[in-house]
């Protein structure tokens, strides 16, 4: 069965990326961890060639996979993000000094990017106020509470990952794959969603929709999903015939 | 006799209040949900766009779109409901979350915690945490009571760079438990473990605090 088809629609990640990548670009990436990442648009973005990236995304992936990939091939510049733990190579370049970094609290970093696609150049907010993250910001004190300046945040390219789509790029995503994917549909000059399913308009029921249509320029069905777990936590099943 | 983790997080769990929205951190708060009182209800939030964290996944039931901030595979619950990362952390910044458990570094006196960053160290970042200690009602910190070379970590003032200044509600440690009435008042020892006398403890605590 052909896949179906429209203006916003794309064969591949590479062509869906095809003039808007360039060198030195903004693009936030979708995900928390490598939950919700547009898998194949890294991969894509990855073999673009392209460098000097500062990327907006919530974690640097991991080593393999994910934005790693990325790192590993010295196409970011600047991250800008709340946690990045799970990366050795990132570690590796940023104490060396190749790579620079933002680290934004998680809440305010997902204000920033919902702000600058709503059109808000920036707010006050409680969070990190006398922190390190305070440092340099304006600061307002009201009614002896002190409220931090942070502005909006806007890229030139967003890739994001959705569970269904249709060729409007209306999206649903999938639990809690959802997480960034939304505010960042909404903050790309140019929005790429890459979905595991692309269907007609029609069949996703309008009332259910997470992300419309407006928000997505691109849209592909992604070939393949890894959907790698970063850290699988089990529990044991009760004991047969116990009760 | 020190308390152990799992006492630790009983003692967090005591905290707990029927019809609570609730968020755990890494570590032992996370054990907290194991000792939330029989017929209590209370609901955990997970960060990243979750409400109604369950138990972790059967074996062969894991699922890659269903993580919780420590980006472990959990389960849903029939009350469960997903939503953006920009809509949870609108619950925290909002004081839509009753009570944060969290971990810590450092503890100030005048109840400023620091919990992310090590300078010289490897920096892994901030996480949510800065945003929880801004906005949930109510803060507990679980920790160690001092650190491995045996320094004090409840102390006058916090050494390591700050996750929130006068954050800190009540302080659960393995040897004591300290409170206050409220953000405006000191803290003060609630209880010890058993077999920790007041002089073990000043020997381990630079913070100062009230008598019980």
């Amino acid at each position: 069965m052909s896949l179906p088809t429209g203006p916003k629609v794309y064969a591949t990640a590479a062509s869906a990326l095809a003039g808007v990548v360039r060198d030195n670009i903004t693009v936030m990436s979708g995900g928390f961890g490598l939950c919700g990442i547009a898998e194949n648009l890294i991969v894509a973005l990855r073999d673009s060639g392209v460098k000097g990236l500062t990327v907006v995304s919530n974690n640097a992936g991991v080593d393999e996979y994910g934005l790693g990939m990325l790192l590993k091939t010295r196409q970011i510049r600047k991250m800008i993000s709340s946690y990045v733990g799970e990366n050795k190579e990132f570690e590796r370049q940023y104490l060396s000094g190749e790579l620079e970094l933002e680290f934004n609290p998680q809440g305010t970093l997902a204000e920033r990017i919902r702000a600058g696609g709503a059109g808000i150049w920036g707010f006050y907010t409680r969070t990190g106020a006398g922190t390190l993250v305070a440092e340099g910001k304006e600061q307002r004190v009201v009614d002896g509470e002190t409220w931090v300046l942070e502005k909006g945040l806007v890229a030139d390219l967003s890739i994001v990952k959705a569970w269904r789509g249709d060729t409007e790029g209306n999206l649903i995503y999938r639990k809690t794959a959802r997480n960034f994917n939304p505010m960042m549909a909404t903050a790309g000059r140019v929005t790429v969603a890459e979905v595991e399913k692309l269907v007609e308009p029609g069949e996703l029921a309008p009332d259910q929709i997470h992300t419309p249509g407006i928000f997505v320029q691109r849209i592909i069905q992604g070939p393949a999903y890894r959907r790698q777990i970063e850290n699988r936590t089990i529990r044991k099943r009760p004991a047969a015939g116990v009760s | 006799m020190a308390w152990s983790r799992d006492e630790i997080a009983a003692r967090a769990a005591a905290e707990l209040r029927d019809g609570y929205y609730v968020n755990l951190g890494i570590g032992i708060p996370t054990l907290v949900a194991n000792f939330i009182p029989a017929g209590m209800r209370v609901v955990l939030q997970s960060e990243n766009g979750m409400l109604g964290m369950g138990p972790f996944p059967f074996e062969g039931e894991e699922d890659p779109d269903l993580i919780n901030a420590g980006k472990q595979t959990i389960t849903e619950l029939p009350s469960s409901s997903y939503f953006s990362s920009a809509d949870s952390f609108g619950m925290i910044r909002g004081g839509h979350i009753d009570l944060s458990v969290l971990g810590a570094m450092e503890v100030g006196e005048n109840g400023d915690l620091a919990n992310w960053m090590v300078p010289g160290k490897v920096v892994k970042g901030m996480g949510g945490a800065m945003d929880l200690v801004a906005g949930v009602k109510r803060v507990v910190v679980v920790m160690e009571h001092c650190s491995r070379d045996g320094s004090a970590k409840f102390k006058p003032r916090c050494e390591l760079p700050l996750t929130g200044t006068n954050v800190v509600d009540k302080l659960i440690t393995d040897l004591a438990i300290f409170s206050r009435a409220d953000r405006h008042s000191p803290f003060q020892l609630l209880e010890m473990a058993p077999g920790v006398s007041l002089d073990e403890l000043r020997t381990r605590t630079t913070a100062r605090y009230l008598p019980p």
